[in-house]
């Protein structure tokens, strides 16, 4: 082999390529851990079908009359609720990469500074699209049907996918400034129960009171359900399938850079 | 201008050794001036300096919660000085970040693996982070597991391999990038003397292959195995320097042991001794001998004459270095308990 001496200088800076790049390699990461990591997989499963059997077995026959017609109305919702609850992983992970040194890892190497975010986030794209294959598949042998064209029933899936990779930074965000897992469990569970439960999500709302009515009109969680609904049972999509996208964006707009300065600040 | 000078990389080197090896100039691989960091009202650096020359090792020493750590993490660009500047290879840790952390690797307590992937996926992440493309990522990650004898693991979860293997993948890790300046942040804590020595043999060949090596550690007999020169801090501020030799010297030089045949007569060899050297001898740990400081070996035909002329018969009398730990006790005033 021919020894040829050259100088070689460190590069200056980072193109946006190279951290898509290290983005990619960090979610191939959390794609990896989901994937060799069986109790996660289990408990990414379980967690729909628990949500599916006790709801629509529980409330069923007294809020519908009977469980099927419960099933129709409340899948859509259980989708975003799971969707939703799964998120808090998000949080979770990133605490446990902090406290155990793997962030610190990543921030020694020269790789775009937002690149293990921005995977992490990616990554749990993948569970969040395991969790609403098995709501579907599991509402479906309890006996949910798609009553709209597999075109529209798409589109909600990806309503709510949209939605959590949103709440996905609020997620992020708790788990970078708590400091130990069970505090972000904690915290997030504060946060997260009024706003999936205080929706029309497992219930209809005109016998709630009049306070609760509101937060229900303006929680987002309701008009992502709504336009849940509308897309895979049918009914009129555009105004609550516009809102809720309005307030997905609004909310990664808020949060993500939030984020990621929590991030760059983590010491 | 020094520092492309500093960080050449001669590829003929690379080709044998898998290493870079450094120009032989003078100028510092790492270089510190006044470094200050403050943790709500702990002064973590109170003004540190520190210089290491390419391809040489620094120890720094110092008790738990003497800063060790901090200076680490400002040198990786993973903490903010409040004041002070640091460079690696002539560039600065906070204006030039990007660059410093394509010339050095970080092993230690506060950087580590990920324990859910299996060793090789770890080894092959960071090399895909690095840039290495995936088939060299994988030819890469296993020539490492070979070198560090994790090979028949390198398919199993990290969070399955034992202290001094999971230390090991670590240090593997932190190698990945062929980094020029590598920092061991405590290597050894927590290790079995077994998998210490293995550490141990493993820095050496780095810096045989040219790696610029900074270490903190607690251990002083670490610090004696590994490094050329040592800096010693404590509560942020460095409080000496100088080669392992020089530190021994600079604190006592020397230490004189007298074992009395008879433990009784202890009190009484302690009282000769502190008449004749004028330094506080020191009781053993199992109590049977003691131990104190001589400046000047011309005094130990007078000491041998004045126990003998007592009538203190003697099991043992000899004079040796100071070890380092002594050196820490005289210079910390607190026993180094790791």
């Amino acid at each position: 082999m021919t020894a040829i001496a050259t100088v070689q200088t460190p590069a200056k800076r980072l193109s946006l390529l190279t951290g898509l790049s290290n983005t990619f390699t960090l979610t191939w990461r959390s794609v990896l851990k989901i994937r060799t990591n069986s109790e996660d997989l289990l408990g990414l499963s379980l967690q729909p079908i628990m949500f599916l059997v006790l709801f629509t077995y529980i409330f069923g026959g007294a809020i519908a009359g009977s469980t099927h017609k419960y099933l129709q109305s409340a899948l859509p919702g259980i989708l975003v609720m799971t969707v939703i609850f799964g998120t808090l992983g998000t949080g979770l992970m990133l605490n446990n990469d902090i406290s155990t040194g793997v962030f610190d890892r990543f921030r020694s190497l020269p790789i775009a500074r937002w690149a293990p975010l921005a995977g992490a986030v990616l990554g749990d794209m993948v569970r969040y699209v395991i969790m609403v294959g098995v709501t579907l598949g599991f509402g479906m042998i309890l006996g949910f049907r798609i009553e709209n064209n597999p075109l529209a029933a798409a589109a909600g899936c990806l309503l709510v996918l949209a939605f959590a990779l949103a709440m996905c930074w609020v997620s992020a965000l708790l788990g970078m400034v708590i400091k130990t897992a069970q505090g972000v469990q904690t915290f997030s569970f504060l946060a997260y129960f009024p706003l999936v439960f205080g929706s029309n999500i497992l219930s209809p709302t005109q016998t709630m009171p009049g306070w609760l009515q509101a937060f229900v009109k303006v929680n987002p969680m309701t008009s992502l359900t709504d336009a849940s609904r509308a897309l895979l049972i049918g009914g009129p999509v555009a105004s609550s399938a516009w809102k809720a996208l309005a307030w997905g964006a609004g909310i990664a707009i808020v949060f993500a850079p939030l984020a990621v300065r929590a991030y760059r600040r983590k010491t | 201008m020094a520092l492309t000078a500093l960080c050449k990389r001669t590829d003929s080197a690379t080709v044998h050794h898998g290493y870079m090896r450094y120009d032989a100039n003078s100028a510092l691989a790492v270089e510190a001036t006044g470094l200050i960091k403050q943790f709500g009202k702990t002064k973590a650096l109170d003004g540190v300096d520190l210089a290491v020359p390419p391809g040489r090792v620094l120890g720094l020493l110092g008790p738990n919660g003497a800063g060790k750590t901090t200076a680490v993490r400002i040198l990786a660009t993973l903490l903010r000085p409040d004041a002070g500047q640091a460079r690696v290879c002539g560039y600065d840790v906070l204006r030039d970040a990007h660059q410093v952390r394509q010339l050095v690797g970080l092993t230690g307590q506060y950087a580590s693996v990920d324990e859910g992937l299996s060793g090789t996926n770890n080894l092959v992440m960071i090399g895909r982070l690095l840039g290495i493309p995936r088939t060299q990522a994988k030819v890469r990650a296993a020539e490492l597991l070979e070198r560090f004898d994790l090979t028949d693991a390198a398919g199993r979860p990290a969070k399955t391999y034992s202290g001094g293997m999971r230390r090991r993948l670590d240090l593997a890790a932190s190698l990945v990038g062929r980094p020029r300046v590598l920092y061991l942040d405590e290597p050894t804590t927590g290790l079995d003397p077994r998998s210490r020595t293995d550490v141990w043999l493993m820095v050496r060949e780095l810096v045989t292959d040219g790696v610029t090596v900074l270490l903190t550690t607690q251990y002083l007999e670490e610090a004696d195995q590994l490094a050329n020169d040592i800096v010693v801090i404590d509560h942020g501020k460095v409080i000496a320097t100088g080669t392992p030799d020089e530190l021994k010297a600079k604190t006592g030089g020397q230490v004189l042991e007298v074992a009395p045949a008879d433990p009784a007569r202890m009190p009484d060899v302690a009282a000769a001794l502190a008449e004749l050297t004028r330094a506080a001898p020191s009781v053993s740990e199992h109590g049977d001998r003691l131990t104190v400081q001589v400046a000047d070996a011309t005094l130990l035909p007078g000491i041998v004459r004045e126990l003998d002329s007592r009538g203190i018969e003697l099991a043992e009398f000899a004079l040796r270095k100071a070890s380092l730990d002594e050196v820490f006790f005289t210079l910390t005033g607190t026993r180094n308990q790791p």
